[in-house]
């Protein structure tokens, strides 16, 4: 059952970071790794190209570093990463009564136009990742606190093109 | 403990303050964008201040070893030019990969429609990868990170990023009261 109230308002920002600060760093000294998010959509992306043809996946030099030695791609750390993601999200929702099916739109966007956006959006995040190594998740948060400096570059990319493009999407937004 | 339950376990805290924080709402993340709501900076750049703190201080006080926390490699061009069509995409869907992992298990349509695109997009990229596989091995520098950068000590830079976050928490904060 999926409650259709608003539910509790949001926790503090700062504090809100500071804690997924300390997830990240009991990830860093537990794990030796940080956190991420598109990289969990490689093993996955690669686990199917290998299902429908083990020869493309093995000759694709992308896929078959998520394929190596017999590794099981649905195994791998960040797969389970991101279905714990899933499963906290969900419990903190429920919990704060903030569960609700629904789409997130712009007030002159109508579902299925927001549907198709989302998809697109996702796409381009998805080719932006793989090209950059990892996402908002793997390169801002987790080389951004290891000053990695094409974590930060990555960051200044992003900002940038959101700033440039928010512009010409406000009528999707506002 | 098994790497794997290490793993969920952390993606659940992971998940937890996302949600938490708000950060599953579209709205509230694209509101960045527009000045109208600063929340995915301050919460980015707080965690990223407390988990470089803390990776700082406790390998300074010898508990964690630095050498032994993975660092992502650099590739100047790929990361940058990445960064560019990602922060796209971000605008146009409103979440990022994480966030719309949140956005779909917390009931939003448009968080399953982001995950669907993001899954497409990994996997039509990959198989093309290599015919611009020379663009994306481009300008290599292995790890590589700021100290290095720009020769300066570990702590001096930890220092600057804190001092720099400060001075954008207050700046958001005016930005915000100003609406």
């Amino acid at each position: 059952m999926i409650p259709a109230r608003a539910g509790r308002p949001y926790a503090n920002p700062y504090y809100a970071g500071i804690a997924l600060g300390l997830v990240l760093l009991a990830s860093f000294a537990l794990a030796g790794r940080g956190l991420g998010a598109s990289g969990a959509f490689a093993s996955a992306a690669a686990g199917v190209v290998r299902a429908v043809s083990p020869s493309t996946a093995s000759a694709n030099f992308y896929f078959s570093r998520y394929l190596a030695d017999g590794v099981n791609p649905w195994r791998d750390w960040l797969v389970f990463e991101l279905g714990g993601v899933m499963v906290g999200a969900w419990l903190s929702a429920r919990l704060a009564g903030r569960l609700r099916a629904t789409v997130e739109r712009g007030p002159y966007v109508a579902s299925p136009v927001r549907l198709v956006l989302a998809t697109a959006g996702g796409g381009a995040m998805g080719l932006g990742a793989v090209l950059a190594r990892g996402c908002t998740s793997g390169q801002a948060l987790t080389g951004g606190a290891m000053l990695s400096v094409g974590s930060w570059l990555f960051v200044l990319g992003a900002f940038a093109a959101g700033y440039t493009a928010a512009p010409f999407l406000r009528r999707v937004w506002q | 403990m098994n790497s794997l339950i290490l793993a969920s376990t952390i993606g659940v805290a992971f998940g937890w303050t996302l949600e938490r924080a708000g950060l599953g709402s579209a709205r509230k993340l694209v509101g960045q964008f527009y000045l109208n709501d600063l929340t995915v900076f301050k919460v980015m750049f707080s965690a990223i201040v407390t988990a470089m703190l803390g990776v700082f201080w406790l390998s300074r006080l010898g508990i964690i070893d630095l050498g032994q926390v993975y660092v992502p490699e650099t590739f100047i061009l790929p990361q940058l030019a990445g960064g560019l069509v990602f922060g796209l995409g971000f605008v146009v869907a409103g979440l990022c990969p994480g966030t719309s992992c949140v956005a779909a298990a917390t009931g939003r349509g448009d968080g399953v429609a982001t995950v669907l695109g993001l899954f497409m997009g990994v996997l039509a990229t990959g198989l093309c990868l290599p015919r611009f596989a020379a663009l994306y091995g481009s300008t290599p520098r292995g790890t590589f990170t700021l100290p290095e950068a720009f020769h300066l000590p570990y702590g001096t830079v930890v220092l600057l990023i804190v001092l720099m976050a400060l001075g954008g928490f207050t700046l958001a904060e005016r930005i915000e009261a100003r609406r």
